[in-house]
């Protein structure tokens, strides 16, 4: 740089920032100038365009909400579908006043604090001139009284929407889960475009895990409207889009034997298909009809469910973490025998209690006298408790536990519903983490037999049951088997997801603890022998029974004298045919008492249903 | 007699707008634009009396501020830049991790007694501090001072951006970089970075903008294909605009406006209100009133004897034309739909106060030299 360029000379810096300053002055002329010439070409020259645009006016572009895809189950039987209903609708801008009219509505039709407040809320996120719901399923009555007097209401009008239906009514309502009123919460998660016009969406279950699927997309429709907003024609049209349509695993007949089954009992049943991870059935009793849901349940209806001590609400299947008791010793079992802790003729002594070296406290049987000598076959058949404490001790905590996470315990099966929970598979790390403290060898023992910290769902003993019928393959359970694109009905089949593959050491481990599990079924003195009777196939299955409460150490477990909610779960898991297991069932009965009696009837009914009238 | 009682008061006037520092030309424009737009927000708002009393108010105490800062001495002005800059962006990181969230923009900071956006300390602080910065230099400015001024004005404005506030991060980065081309930036890197800027245009469309600021740009090339979103917006706003003719449907008679077809139509887009109540001969007089309150500061700038304030000036009254431009573009279909109000006219205070002070500005530099005509 020359010396001159580095001082400051005032006078060359000021003209240059002068000149600065007009060049900037005549640009921003230059652009106010386009923005002029814009307006020019907008008011001047397409003043008769727009002013007629403008006048006619009333060109409004409408919102077309698209229909909800239908939900078939297995063989193509409706289970949700939507049925045009009449709703009473207000356009606020053709209304003056807006209190008066509502207060002259009530002479004709009911409505409650709750229509009136949703009303309110839509009103805020319409756009001009869209009717808003106030009042959804007139009835025939409902609807004769308005059309008769709608006359004097400007700007209210009854429309005929498609709104959804469930036609099986409670059957199937926790493997579906149900639509109800769009609300600001559920807006902020999707784009709120394609749900302009949309009044429902997926609020639980398949409904709202597949709601990207079964929404649908929005149409737009520019209708020409008179001076009081009415529609005089439409001028053109995109129409909506059809949501797809969901063709499930499960069979609806199959579930309705499922849940007829339970009768008045409580509890859960998911039945797979173990070859592939299909849900055939998914059951949570008790059930509650998923259209009261659907126009907004009355706070009456609500609350008698919410507060029932049943809790209907609640979809044990998925969501209810339950001990799993003894269905775990087939799992243990063959643990045992693939880490060669134990020997399949090795036999272990029962006198009805074992004891820990240096201990006092004695874990029980439950059979009080003891089951005397038992091999492997033995204990599972019989379901002997010493057996199982004696083989966990030698096992120990971390093989149970690395071995049975192979099965999917403690982790969510990944089903395509919501709601899922965890289960609880204990280890050492856990109890670390979560209590502090360090892992106690008394806990390793009741941890062998099912009990104490370890929790699973429903679908996941089903899952893991399904794993152990095809020796170790381990599907991811779904719900649904196809989805139907729309427009063009294309079938997409979701493909088979494999979750985890257990890889078997010896093969005749399995064979050996298979068959004391065919054993349990049909041998004469198995535990779950009483549903052998007049059955056409074999039968692989283990029972269980958690307890609820536990007994103090010189108390007896009586089932007359305790309360029926502190009585134990009856549990029973199966699968069938035993040499080409087509479905594998879990049961769990709440405070049924003992699995044999309660659970393994509900699952025979299940399996005698879906093989005897499928094949 | 009468006529010597007017030139009495005519320099009472003067003389009490002396003292306060005030510039009468640029002030009697400004209250000229103000009554303007009171009457366009009452017939915005849907004959609402009451934002119009509430919207006067934040006018009131604006111009309070204005006189405020056209009492501030230059050389302070030069002294607090550094450190209003600093607090602005420190407060930017603060609504970065403590900010509340605003129809999906997190931008304001909440203090207990007052919720306000930072964004706006860096209108006025950003080309403050450049400005501050460049005056001692020589100038036109070298490579190395173009780099540092380049790294203030990106700072803020990277900041801001992914707020996301679009429309104050182009307010803030023009401001910064009009005080660099005033400052004589040579021609030839302007050039070169236009060229580099369009070249790099692919890559910021697809990694630096949001989804929904990409759709924002189609909408505009393609109104018809969101109908239901912002595409609404611009076909609402032009049938608004194009019926209003050449004089327009007459004020509170535009039906488009009071009909509620426009949206935002009192904050930013109240340009079609006033474009259909007025129609093409209201717009002229309005945009020539906008030009005289720019060029009035333009003047101002060139005026000045040193070059903070040729620089400041000149910045803020470039900036007030990015305001118009952007918004009157915007409401008019030529420009993308990003949330810039029309100034001084749209309903809200926080442009509002930001403006009026940088108003003030001006009239501290303009009194700096005393009485300047």
């Amino acid at each position: 740089m020359s010396k001159r360029e580095q001082l400051k000379d005032d006078f060359l810096e000021s003209r240059l920032i002068r000149r600065r300053l007009v060049l900037a002055a005549i640009f921003t002329v230059i652009l106010l100038g386009l923005v002029l010439g814009r307006l020019y070409v907008l008011q001047v020259v397409g003043y008769e365009h727009y002013s007629t645009l403008s006048d006619s006016n009333r060109i409004r572009i409408k919102a077309l909400p698209p229909t909800r895809g239908l939900i078939f189950d297995r063989h193509g039987v409706v289970m949700a579908n939507n049925l045009p209903t009449y709703r009473l609708e207000i356009v606020r801008e053709q209304v003056t006043d807006l209190d008066a009219t509502l207060d002259q509505l009530r002479q004709y039709v009911e409505y409650t604090d709750q229509d009136l407040k949703r009303f309110r809320q839509s009103s805020k996120r319409r756009r001009p001139f869209e009717s808003i719901p106030l009042r959804l399923n007139l009835d025939d009555a409902e609807v004769a009284r308005l059309a008769v007097n709608l006359h004097k209401f400007k700007g209210v009008e009854i429309n005929a929407r498609l709104t959804r239906n469930y036609p099986h009514g409670e059957h199937a309502v926790h493997a579906l889960g149900y639509v109800g009123r769009i609300d600001e919460r559920d807006l902020s998660e999707v784009n709120e475009v394609e749900y302009a016009g949309t009044t429902h969406i997926g609020k639980l279950g398949l409904e709202k895990f597949y709601e990207h699927e079964l929404h649908g997309s929005v149409g737009v429709q520019q209708v020409e409207v008179n001076a009081n907003g009415r529609t005089l024609r439409v001028l053109s049209e995109s129409p909506p889009v059809q949501g797809n349509n969901l063709h499930l695993t499960i069979d609806s007949r199959l579930q309705r034997v499922a849940e007829e089954a339970f009768a008045d009992r409580n509890g859960a049943a998911v039945a797979i298909d173990p070859t592939n991870g299909e849900i055939l059935a998914l059951v949570s009793m008790p059930i509650f009809n998923p259209n009261l849901f659907v126009n907004g349940i009355s706070y009456a209806n609500y609350d008698a469910l919410r507060d029932s001590p049943e809790r209907p609400l609640f979809n044990r299947a998925l969501s209810g973490q339950y001990p799993p008791g003894s269905t775990t010793k087939p799992f243990y079992g063959l643990a045992g025998l693939e880490a060669r802790v134990n020997q399949k003729d090795e036999k272990t002594w029962c006198g009805g209690y074992y004891l820990l070296p240096n201990e006092e406290r004695r874990y029980r049987d439950w059979k009080k006298e003891g089951h005397g000598h038992m091999n492997l076959n033995d204990a599972i058949t019989q379901s002997c408790d010493v057996y199982f404490y004696d083989l966990a001790y030698r096992l120990g905590i971390d093989r149970m536990s690395e071995f049975m996470a192979q099965f999917g315990f403690g982790v969510k099966t990944g089903v395509d519903s919501t709601g899922e929970r965890n289960g609880l598979l204990p280890s050492r790390e856990w109890k670390r983490r979560h209590e502090g403290m360090p892992w106690f060898p008394g806990e390793t023992l009741i941890t062998g037999i099912g009990q104490g910290a370890l929790l699973v769902t429903p679908l996941q003993l089903a899952n893991s049951t399904a794993a152990f019928a095809v020796k170790g393959t381990r599907y991811q359970p779904r719900l649904v088997r196809s989805v139907e694109k729309i427009p063009d009905y294309n079938m997409i089949d979701i493909a088979d997801r494999v979750a985890g593959r257990y890889q078997l050491l010896k093969p005749s481990n399995w064979e050996h603890v298979h068959n004391a599990m065919v054993n349990v079924v049909h041998g004469l003195r198995g535990t779950a022998q009483g549903i052998n009777r007049g059955l056409e196939y074999k039968v692989a299955g283990k029972t269980g029974t958690a307890q609820v409460f536990e007994i103090a150490q010189d108390e007896e477990y009586d089932e007359e004298t305790v309360a029926e909610k502190l009585r134990d779960h009856a549990l029973f898991v199966s699968y069938a045919p035993a040499e080409d297991p087509k479905i594998a069932v879990a049961v769990i009965v709440e405070n049924g008492g003992s699995g044999s009696s309660v659970a393994a009837p509900i699952a025979r009914q299940i399996m005698d249903a879906y093989l005897l009238e499928e094949s | 007699m009468n006529h010597s009682l007017d030139a009495d008061s005519v320099s009472i006037t003067r003389r009490i707008l002396d003292a306060l520092r005030l510039d009468p030309v640029l002030l009697s424009l400004l209250v000229i634009l103000a009554l303007f737009g009171s009457l366009v927000l009452y017939s915005a708002t849907g004959s609402d009396q009451g934002a119009v009393l509430r919207q006067g108010t934040r006018i009131m105490v604006a111009m309070m501020l204005l006189i405020a800062a056209a009492n501030v001495p230059v050389r302070m002005l030069r002294k607090v830049s550094i450190w209003l800059y600093l607090g602005g962006v420190g407060l930017l990181v603060a609504v970065m991790f403590f900010g509340e969230v605003g129809k999906g923009a997190q931008r304001w900071l909440d203090l207990g007694f007052i919720r306000f956006q930072p964004s706006e300390i860096l209108k006025l602080a950003v080309p403050m501090i450049v400005a501050t910065y460049l005056a001692d230099r020589v100038l036109p400015v070298g490579f190395k001072e173009l780099v540092v001024s380049s790294v203030l004005v990106l700072i803020p404005v990277m900041l801001i951006a992914r707020q996301p506030d679009l429309g104050t991060a182009i307010l803030v980065g023009s401001a910064g970089f009009f005080v660099l081309f005033l400052a004589g930036v040579r021609w030839r890197i302007i050039i070169s970075l236009a060229v580099m800027f369009s070249a790099m245009a692919p890559l910021l469309w697809k990694f630096a903008l949001h989804e929904y600021q990409r759709k924002r740009i189609l909408t505009l090339l393609d109104p018809e294909s969101d109908p239901l979103g912002s595409g609404y917006h611009i076909i609402q706003s032009k049938i608004a605009i194009g019926s209003g003719g050449v004089y327009g449907k007459g004020w509170l008679n535009g039906t488009q406006s009071q009909l509620d077809f426009i949206p935002e139509r009192s904050t930013d887009f109240i340009f079609s209100v006033f474009g259909e109540e007025f129609g093409f001969f209201g717009s002229v007089v309005l945009i020539l009133i906008y030009l005289a309150i720019i060029f009035r500061g333009l003047y101002i700038a060139a005026h000045s004897n040193e070059n903070f304030g040729r620089l400041l000036a000149g910045a803020l009254s470039l900036t007030f034309f990015v305001y118009l431009f952007v918004n009157t573009g915007m409401v008019a279909g030529m420009l993308p739909v990003v949330g810039v109000p029309l100034p001084l006219i749209s309903y809200g205070g926080t442009s509002m106060v930001t403006l009026m002070m940088g108003f003030g500005l001006i009239m501290s530099i303009r009194s700096a030299k005393r009485f300047l005509v």
